[in-house]
């Protein structure tokens, strides 16, 4: 399977949190996961994949290429200030949509909560500094699925 | 200070939103002429809404480009209904706009 399967550990957590918490703290916890209210600092703020697979997923790498998700982004960019990228899956229950960029200097570029009512299919535009791999991960269900396409640049998009 | 143009078009059974939103999107990493660096300021957060309903929410770093383009589709609303989509940046500034579905 080219996904990883987090919702073993989240119920061994979740198990282990009501215990400690009892029943109110388990309630304030998943209000504020449906809320997905506050805009994720650090992992914004992370300046490697690996911070950001942490910060966002708790996870150590991006999972292996998924065919199912289908990553729209140019082969080559000719001003990387302005890269359009779409991101596009069939896989059901899509809850969020990730868009990075390994060789930024902070990876982390986008990321859309989806509600019921929104379908996996988003699209925006990036900056790129210099010839990387743009990757799109897909949450459904606690699993994440990825997409990896190299865009080469020809005029960077981030210095000054 | 600034504004967002949107466009939502109902297409077969979604509804397609497109937005532009005009904000410099500064990364923080740009120096002006003394060299001085030029603080980071961009969206954080915009929200496309229906009624009191959020729909989506995205939330941007320093990489999305100037004057940020959305594009996104969705279930439920309705040719006439209106949608709501604002955004808020780092300086704690908004603006918002509502459109109508066609």
């Amino acid at each position: 399977m080219d996904t990883i399967n987090k919702s073993r550990r989240s119920l061994l957590k979740g198990s282990l949190l009501a215990t400690t918490l009892g029943i109110s703290g388990i309630v304030e916890l998943l209000t504020m996961g449906q809320a997905h209210a506050a805009w994720p600092k650090a992992a914004f703020d992370g300046e490697s994949m690996a911070d950001v697979m942490k910060e966002l997923f708790n996870e150590e790498s991006v999972p292996n290429v998924s065919d199912e998700v289908h990553l729209k982004a140019p082969d080559i960019a000719e001003n990387g200030s302005v890269v359009p990228i779409s991101v596009e899956t069939s896989i059901p229950g899509v809850t969020r949509i990730v868009i990075l960029v390994e060789e930024n200097p902070s990876p982390m570029t986008a990321s859309f909560d989806l509600s019921q009512n929104a379908a996996a299919n988003v699209s925006t535009r990036i900056k790129m500094g210099s010839t990387s791999n743009v990757i799109a991960m897909v949450e459904a269900e606690g699993k994440i699925y990825a997409a990896r396409k190299n865009v080469k640049v020809t005029i960077g998009g981030c210095g000054g | 200070m600034a504004g967002i143009k949107a466009k939502a078009k109902q297409k077969g059974d979604l509804v397609q939103v497109k937005a532009l939103m005009k904000h410099p999107m500064e990364t923080g990493q740009r120096k002006d002429k003394e060299g001085n660096k030029i603080p980071a300021h961009h969206i954080t957060e915009v929200t496309v809404s229906a009624g009191d309903k959020p729909m989506v929410t995205a939330h941007f770093g320093t990489a999305v480009s100037k004057n940020p383009y959305i594009s996104l589709y969705l279930s439920g609303p309705q040719k006439g209904d209106t949608l709501q989509i604002s955004w808020i940046d780092t300086s704690g500034e908004t603006a918002s706009t509502d459109v109508v579905v066609k």
